[in-house]
């Protein structure tokens, strides 16, 4: 495999971004789309063929170094990329479902008059969160980190003429970045602890620690606080659904199948250290389930088409993080990618019904789409029973062996992420059935300019899914009678993980029959949400209670997010405010005050040699001259 | 004889623009040729430079010769990477006024020239004396633009900036003395026989300590900074750029070149006071920056805040940190310039630096906006631009020497994100201003000076290596002296 062409694979998306980005404006509208669209579509080709030459290799990991990029002493931090299995299942996500999302995006942002400048954003962010996981070292990997930042945050204040669209995009950086904060912290103790960043070195000598290792713990905790920010778990979500300000490809794209997953991406890359932090994990498996139990719950009130699918995305990364705490990295992978698959289609479907109401995302003014928007529709049901877990659909199988990992690891675990998943199919059927059957609530002018979107957009809607649909064949379980290519494929990943914790990577011991109860029980659960979802939204017909209402106090607490927003205001932001200004106006003028007073009392003390400060430059330089010669004089004179 | 004719050529081309530069317009253009001379004559130097060689191209004439006091100068890597910065700056600081007429353009433009020299005999100078003559002189220039073209409050402003930096070189010039003195047999002022000192702990202590007090009030470390807002809000942009972007260097480069080599059982001992007053600056300037309404305020509190960042590494006494803090010095003062040309350039048109007053800037000029987003994601490190670099391995270098230390300082990556992204929403995005109203695009001269910033912010980020490279070998020679 040539470097060469591997360096293609982030230069594609670069070039797009610099020719859209450069000729802004001055490039045909239709040579945007095209231009940006065959940046996306060039990188997912040679991916393709950097997969096959791969496999047919005999899947042996590669290293391409390009340039000593930071080089300090003993430190050296190269421009490099790592090909393996991780990186190139990252690469066909982020090429593939991008790609279907550029083109989405051609018909989707056509009248915007800053289309040249989406096709270039969208790009660059390609192009950083190729890098992210591509790189060889965590600090590659922190470029496309920063980098993908920078472009959400550039991409959810698109229309920066509104204040709050350009608020969302502040808090997500700066929510990003405190997250980043973490993940710099703990590149300084690998740096600290193993004298490298690059994953080969750090993770051979990694191999030879022992189990519970306290800095492995700190250095895993400080990279999982990284994750936290960049994939929207507790403490560090609230940005995500604020990040819907942006345009809902953006949505699809960033803040649903690829950049969010960034986290994910990250521990299983970093398999070693965490298998060897058991207490690390343990913190992940917590988090990782209150963020879906908490975002699921705040999914069921939501009326915001895009902002239920939002929390909905933390409730599922929360799920792929619960796979991690109890080390099943295959199956939070394997549910990164049929996540990605379902949730990018959710979106897009969402950005259709957008695009059909005229703009309007509020649910309770939708109501019996289907008729007017079949493609659309059927795609976003099957998006839909793919995501509350259905079978055969992608999201059975992935979700399936993340609860069937979490029972064999504990049954809490087990029994909280069922919930979460009853809560999964309800609010989805719940958005599904409000949005698509009954009758249409919107206004006339909504409902006479009603229409199915053009084909530039159907067309990654049928793609999307058909994987929706099929995705989950590539990890059916041995029970089932498949080989779970997924995991035989993502195995050599976890050789020195092996080697520290041979025990972690055993096969179940979970007996058929259990296996077979587990998933009768998640399916049974999931049906019968949605079975209550289409009673109370179809059969009865109810809509949401509207803003004004009056709401019970539980209810209130869910529907306000639980007032985490108010929290962190009032624990955060305005006491800050406060002591800046406070610093301000106090702190400089009592340091002030201090500085002078002891300058007073020095001038005081000195008082003969006041008369001497007449304040003219000049004087004082001639003095200072002078004096260095007298004391030179003096000290010859005396020898 | 590079050295001299480095010192030498801006002082002449101050002359010239004196003695040629009565009509208007004239004066400007002589300061523009005469800056870009000697930014040739700079680009020549660093192509023969060889950073593995020491110091080179020097030049030595006796000053006070049985004194053992000379005229003495030369570059190493670490001289030679301050250069390029001043020597790159210079230009595009003259070339920023060129939308501007001041009064007296003669002698304005002479002493940004005068200047220049100052600046370059700090960094070159490897006599003592010599280098605090340099130090000294370059006070005058800045003090004069400041005094007569600054803003309304000018002179009480810059008298406070003027006492309170010639109390700290007074420090500076006593330990000096002291130090010349303790040199064994006809006494001598080079660097090396300062270096080459055996002192008690006792006096290393108070040493370190006066030469601290001279650079931290020049850089400034917190608490010696309440001089530092006001005068760079106060004084005429170009001097702004000045300061901030070169004379600030001068403190970080004493503490490298001074005092710790000259010092270093002074910095075993109380280093951990500097490193903590430093790290303290981040915090206290960043969180000052995010209520500033003020744009140069602003940037004034975010450039104390970095250049906190600086000191913390060099007194981390560690390879990461010094390297950084080099290559800081030189992103810092490029993003510094940039943002401070980007206020000039919308105060120019808005006459207001309010960031209330502003808004939806960015609906009339999408070129500046791009130029404003490049130096600011190089102000707040964004990977592969010029601020990353010198953050990441600061940060390193004082996370190696005291890891609470090193999280605390790594607070400013996201309070500067906090402060400088609210004032570019707010100059920039949401609802078009009163002020941005008539907005025109950027001139020609205005982008002249941008695109060279510009593309200094991305070489710096995309390879570091050509300035790492050479500075490395002078700061592991240095860092031989330190710990012995």
């Amino acid at each position: 495999m040539s470097a060469s062409l591997l360096v293609l694979i982030p230069l594609l998306p670069l070039i797009g971004f610099l020719i859209n980005g450069i000729g802004f404006r001055r490039i045909p509208r239709g040579a945007v789309g095209i231009i940006g669209s065959l940046a996306a579509l060039g990188s997912f080709a040679v991916s393709v063929v950097v997969l096959m030459a791969f496999k047919e290799a005999g899947s042996t990991p590669q290293v391409v170094s390009l340039f000593d990029w930071i080089s300090v002493g003993e430190l050296s931090i190269p421009f490099s990329f790592q090909i393996d299995q991780l990186s190139l299942l990252m690469l066909m996500i982020v090429t593939g479902v991008g790609s279907l999302i550029h083109v989405y995006s051609a018909g989707y942002m056509k009248e915007d008059e800053g289309f040249g400048k989406f096709f270039a954003f969208l790009n660059l962010f390609l192009f950083f969160m190729l890098l992210l996981v591509m790189g060889s070292n965590y600090v590659i990997m922190f470029i496309g980190w920063e980098g993908v930042g920078l472009c959400s945050y550039l991409l959810i204040g698109f229309w920066n003429k509104n204040t709050d669209y350009n608020n969302a995009a502040r808090k997500a950086f700066i929510m990003n970045r405190i997250g980043d904060l973490g993940f710099l912290l703990g590149i300084f103790t690998i740096i600290g602890t193993f004298g490298s960043v690059e994953f080969t070195e750090v993770f051979r000598q990694a191999t030879g620690l022992p189990v519970g290792d306290p800095v492995v713990v700190v250095i895993t905790l400080l990279l999982f606080v990284g994750a936290t920010g960049k994939s929207a778990q507790i403490p560090l979500f609230t940005w995500l659904p604020d990040a819907m300000a942006g345009p809902t490809p953006v949505s699809a794209l960033i803040h649903a199948a690829t950049m969010v997953t960034a986290g994910i991406y990250m521990v299983i890359r970093s398999n070693v250290l965490f298998t060897l932090a058991p207490a690390t994990l343990e913190v992940v498996a917590i988090i990782g389930t209150a963020t879906a139990l908490l975002a699921a719950s705040i999914g069921l009130l939501q009326n915001d088409i895009k902002k239920v699918l939002a929390y909905s995305t933390v409730s599922q990364l929360g799920y792929m993080f619960l796979a991690l705490g109890v080390m099943a990295y295959s199956a939070s992978m394997f549910h990164v990618i049929t996540h990605a698959f379902f949730k990018a289609l959710l979106f897009l479907g969402a950005g259709s019904v957008i695009h059909a109401m005229s703009g309007e995302q509020d649910i309770r003014f939708m109501g019996g789409l289907r008729k007017k928007l079949p493609i659309t529709f059927i795609t976003f049901l099957i998006g839909t029973i793919a995501i509350a877990g259905i079978p055969p659909f992608a999201g059975f199988f992935s979700k399936d062996e993340i609860l069937a990992h979490a029972f064999e690891h504990n049954k809490v675990l087990w029994v909280l992420g069922l919930l979460g998943s009853i809560m999964t199919s309800f609010y989805m059927f719940r958005l599904l059935f409000l949005t698509f059957f009954g009758s249409f609530r919107g206004t006339h002018e909504q409902a006479h300019h009603l229409h199915e979107s053009p084909t530039s957009m159907t067309l990654p809607l049928i793609v999307l899914a058909v994987f929706s649909a099929l995705g989950g064949f590539m990890g059916v379980p041995e029970v089932l009678g498949g080989t779970h290519q997924l995991a035989t494929f993502m195995s050599p990943l976890y050789e020195g993980a092996r080697q520290v914790n041979p025990a972690a990577f055993a096969a179940t011991t979970l007996s058929h029959s259990e296996e077979y109860l587990l998933m009768g029980i998640s399916v049974v659960a999931a049906l019968v949400a949605a079975l209550a979802a289409y009673v109370v939204y179809v059969r009865r017909d109810s809509v949401p209670a509207p803003e004004t209402q009056e709401r019970p106090a539980l209810q209130r607490v869910i529907y306000h997010k639980y007032y985490i927003d108010e929290l962190y205001d009032a624990v955060f932001v305005k006491p800050i405010r406060t002591l800046s200004a406070l610093l301000f106006s106090f702190g400089e003028f009592f340091i002030d005050l201090v500085v002078n007073g002891t300058g007073t009392l020095v001038k005081v003390l000195s008082g003969q040699l006041r008369r001497t400060q007449t304040g003219s430059t000049g004087y004082y330089i001639f003095a200072m001259v002078v004096g260095i010669v007298l004391i030179l004089f003096w000290n010859l004179l005396l020898r | 004889m590079y050295t001299l004719l480095l010192i030498v050529l801006p002082a002449l081309a101050a002359l010239l623009t004196l003695g040629l530069g009565g009509r208007p317009g004239h004066a400007r253009q002589i300061a523009l040729a005469g800056a870009l001379a000697e930014l040739i004559v700079a680009v020549v130097v660093w192509t023969q430079f060889d950073p593995a060689q020491g110091f080179q191209f020097g030049f030595a004439f006796d000053w006070i010769a049985s004194a053992g006091i000379s005229f003495s100068a030369g570059i190493d890597g670490i001289s030679m990477l301050l250069i390029v910065l001043t020597t790159f700056l210079v230009p595009l600081i003259v070339l920023s006024t060129f939308g501007h007429s001041y009064s007296k353009e003669a002698s304005f433009y002479a002493l940004i020239l005068f200047m220049e020299s100052a600046l370059v005999g700090v960094f070159v100078a490897t006599d003592a004396f010599l280098f605090y003559l340099f130090f000294e002189a370059a006070l005058i220039p800045v003090y004069f633009l400041a005094a007569i073209w600054g803003g309304e409050n000018r002179i009480r402003i810059t008298f406070k900036f003027f006492l309170y930096t010639l109390f700290g070189s007074l420090f500076m010039l006593v330990a000096l003395v002291y130090l010349y003195f303790q040199t064994p047999g006809q006494h001598s002022s080079a660097l090396t026989a300062l270096y080459a000192l055996n002192l008690s702990p006792a006096a290393q202590g108070w040493v370190f300590w006066a030469f601290f007090l001279a650079f931290a009030i020049k850089m400034p470390v917190f608490p010696f900074h309440t001089w530092q807002p006001d005068t760079y809000t106060e004084s005429p942009t170009p001097a702004t750029m000045l300061l901030a972007g070169i004379m600030l260097k001068m403190g970080v480069y004493g503490l490298i070149r001074l005092l710790l080599p000259i010092a270093p059982v002074g910095l075993a001992e109380w280093g951990w006071v500097a490193i903590v007053l430093s790290v303290t600056g981040i915090v206290y300037g960043s969180i000052i920056a995010i209520q500033q309404r003020d744009m140069k305020r602003l940037i004034a509190y975010s450039s104390f805040a970095h250049v906190g960042l600086m000191a913390a590494g060099v007194f981390s006494n560690t390879l990461n940190g010094l390297q950084g803090a080099l290559i800081q010095m030189l992103a810092h003062g490029i993003n510094v310039v940039g943002l401070f040309f980007i206020v000039e350039i919308i105060f120019s048109r808005t006459k207001t630096r309010y960031l209330d007053h502003l808004g939806g800037i960015t609906q009339r000029t999408p070129h500046l906006t791009v130029y404003f987003m490049i130096l600011l994601l190089g102000s707040v490190a964004l990977p592969l631009t010029s601020g990353f670099v010198g953050e990441f391995l600061l940060l390193a270098g004082v996370f190696e020497h005291n890891p609470w230390l090193g999280a605390v300082a790594g607070l400013t990556i996201i309070l500067g994100a906090v402060y400088m992204l609210r004032m570019f929403q707010k100059a920039m995005f949401g609802p078009r201003s009163q002020a941005a109203e008539t907005f025109r695009d950027l001139s020609l001269s205005e982008r002249a000076v941008l695109v060279p910033l510009v593309i200094m912010v991305f070489w710096i980020g995309l390879y570091p290596a050509t300035f790492l490279k050479l500075t490395e070998p002078a700061v592991s020679q240095l860092l031989r002296i330190v710990n012995g």
